[in-house]
């Protein structure tokens, strides 16, 4: 029982690790100001606000806005995707991980690639020829515009709010310690800038955004990990004897340490990795902005290539930290006798690893240059969340529910417009409201939430036939309430946020059960339903396969 | 299926956001359902789809389920310091990769083909 109790909490710091999206710091100290940095980051904010004047002038309809005119190349698309889904939690927390854990880390880096083929076979294709700006469009497509529109929309916000809480504490605490801003200072940069690129570059700008941030984080990464091989004659193996040889663990760092010590909970973990990635809105409204569904495959196959490279990058750039930083005095807070804990003493903290790395093997001005790489990576994931949850808002609720269609084009972009600016607003009031508290489980539930709710009912309405909205409907709130319901019951919230002695729900990972329940309460409800309406939904599924695997009536790209 | 039936069933006009071509594809769409080019491509993709997916369900969960149940396995060496475990999660990477590629080449070629010769047939 101890042993089991022992590896919960393990495995709950590593997750805590991971998924905090600016990594939990706990009670940070201001540093001192990194001009570098901030000079850098200064020059990244002028080249995206040009980009954003130029994509505005360019934004006319509501194609332009939501789908960047649907002509984005497969090429330009993969790295916007890489950009939306490579987050400071996965650079940063990851490569925490393994310094701390080794081999562990390499479970997350595992778990947050394995999506991506899933999403290409099952559905970036059927997606694209279904679709036109939301996924909404498409598990809509033959079922019920106000009934499934809700339940998506509903699904999409709650995702990005769970999402843009996490990231917006963890900008704010990572600038505090990058830049030595104040974290209000930060939270109101981050909040205004993703305003700004979204409200009035659309999905063009949001695009150019994570475009150039994913080429300088895997810029900046490739050039980390070469320079630590370099050092190691560009041979691993010399790379892992010297970290083995430093590490407190020793060879342990080689093997499975205690994240996974409980099946059911690694199992479950790596359901809502896997799943949510293919329910993720901000992730899924990229494969509109391409022409066809030959490009929406491609680009899911470069962009696999780009992040499971980039997962490579931070697991050498862990074992680089071990290398290089343990031994070093001068990364850590010495104790009274000079002496330090390699794994707890780190200034800032573990997930200042790859930060320190930067220092150790490029100077001052190359850890100016990952420090403001590290806030871009922020602010480009931030804009992706934003366009979604304004998306949402204006194209699926207002236009569809509120106003059943009946509205012009111009109405709804400035809807969106006027949804970006007001999603930023509570993004930074949460922000400021969350400062201290323990986030890191949101990123956790964002995409407990995808795959327990959007990717069931857009799966089903896709690929099942006898799938009906009130099946789609009861599976998808069923889906979001349970999963919702877990996490609170979790240890995350219940005992660690509200105090309670011991938690209801003995997993940190709800996926595992709340989303074949999802899947399960589509398919029952579904086959008990028989209404007119569900017998006309079946009925039109025909057309609507048609479609989605040929792709014969799909929106094209649309004309600029 | 019954000339009746069709896309549009929501008694409003069509929605901005979701395809205005819809209604008039009805005589086509029975007629590309029943094409045996439309069947071809379906079942195929649909077969090669659903084999990828299971390949990387049995190598993912296969990795996590031996991580859970034989961590000593993992922990043996393979030349020096690196560990089988270490190696299988590089590998698990590439293979999900791997797949992808796998996926794109076939569409590229035998279901693009495919398609192509179904809008031909039904364009005839």
């Amino acid at each position: 029982m101890n042993r089991l109790l022992l590896g919960l909490t393990l495995a709950a710091v590593a997750a805590s690790a991971a998924y905090a999206a600016g990594p939990d710091l706990g009670a940070v100290q201001q540093s001192a100001t990194n001009w570098p940095a901030i000079g850098m980051f200064l020059f990244f904010v002028l080249l995206t606000l040009g980009i954003t004047y130029k994509a505005a002038k360019g934004t006319k309809s509501a194609a332009d806005f939501y789908a960047a005119g649907g002509g984005i190349s497969a090429g330009t698309n993969s790295l916007a995707i890489a950009g939306d889904y490579m987050s400071a939690a996965s650079f940063l927390g990851i490569s925490g991980l393994v310094y701390t854990s080794g081999f562990d880390g390499l479970i997350y880096s595992t778990g947050f690639l394995v999506g991506w083929p899933i999403v290409l076979f099952l559905i970036a294709e059927r997606l694209r020829n279904l679709g036109k700006f939301t996924f909404a469009d498409v598990a809509s497509f033959r079922l019920d515009q106000t009934a499934i529109r809700i339940i998506s929309a509903v699904g999409t916000l709650v995702v990005v709010a769970f999402y843009l809480i996490a990231q917006m504490v963890g900008a704010g605490k990572l600038i505090q310690l990058l830049f030595g801003l104040p974290y209000l200072y930060a939270v109101i940069i981050v909040g205004v800038l993703m305003i700004v690129y979204v409200a009035f570059g659309g999905m063009k700008a949001t695009t150019w955004v994570q475009v150039i941030k994913a080429c300088l984080l895997l810029g900046g990464a490739t050039f980390m990990a070469g320079a630590v091989l370099y050092r190691y004659g560009f041979n691993p193996e010399t790379l892992f004897a010297a970290s083995v040889q430093v590490h407190p663990k020793g060879d342990a760092i080689m093997a499975p340490g205690g994240l996974v010590s409980n099946p059911v909970e690694a199992i479950s973990l790596g359901v809502g990795l896997m799943f949510g990635t293919a329910g993720l809105p901000h992730i899924l409204m990229r494969f509109f902005t391409v022409s066809d569904a030959q490009a929406a495959r491609k680009s899911v196959f470069y962009a696999t290539g780009l992040i499971g490279y980039f997962y490579i990058l931070t697991f050498i750039i862990g074992f680089g930290g071990i290398a290089l930083l343990m031994s070093d005095p001068s990364y850590f807070k010495l104790g009274a006798a000079g002496t330090f804990d390699k794994l707890k003493d780190m200034i800032g903290g573990t997930n200042m690893v790859a930060v320190n790395l930067a220092n150790a093997v490029g100077g001052p001005y190359f850890l100016g240059f990952i420090s403001a790489v590290a806030f871009a990576t922020i602010l480009a994931v931030v804009a992706g969340l934003t366009l979604a949850g304004a998306s949402a808002i204006s194209h699926d609720l207002y236009a569809q529910v509120i106003a059943r269609g009946r509205t012009t084009e111009k109405h709804e972009v400035n809807l969106s417009k006027i949804s970006a600016v007001v999603i930023g607003l509570v993004a930074i009031y949460l922000g400021y409201v969350f400062e201290n508290q323990n986030v890191a489980f949101m990123v956790g539930l964002a995409f407990a939430v995808a795959a327990s709710c959007n990717f069931p009912v857009l799966a089903m309405s896709i690929l099942w036939r006898g799938t009906t909205t009130w099946g789609a409907l009861a599976g998808g709130l069923v889906g979001l309430i349970s999963a919702v319901t877990m996490v609170v019951l979790s240890k995350a919230v219940w005992v660690t946020t509200f105090g309670h002695p011991a938690a209801l729900f003995p997993y940190d990972n709800p996926a595992l059960f709340s989303m074949p329940l999802a899947f399960a309460t589509i398919w029952v409800v579904s086959l008990m339903d028989k209404s007119r309406r569900a017998q006309r939904e079946r009925a039109a599924f025909e057309a609507q396969f048609v479609r989605s695997e040929t792709g014969i009536g799909a929106a094209g790209a649309h004309a600029h | 299926m019954s000339s009746g039936t069709s896309v549009n069933l929501r008694g409003r006009p069509a929605p901005a956001g979701t395809g205005t071509l819809t209604t008039d594809l009805d005589p086509q769409v029975a007629r590309i359902a029943r094409a045996p080019e439309f069947q071809d491509l379906v079942s195929e993709r649909t077969r090669f789809g659903w084999i990828l997916t299971i390949l990387m369900l049995v190598v993912y969960f296969g990795f996590i389920g031996l991580i859970a149940f034989d961590k000593s396995l993992l922990a043996v060496k393979v030349g020096g310091t690196a560990s089988l475990g270490l190696f299988m999660g590089v590998f698990v990477i590439l293979f999900a990769f791997m797949l992808t590629g796998i996926y794109v080449a076939r569409a590229n070629t035998r279901f693009d083909a495919l398609s192509d010769a179904l809008k031909r047939s039904v364009a005839r």
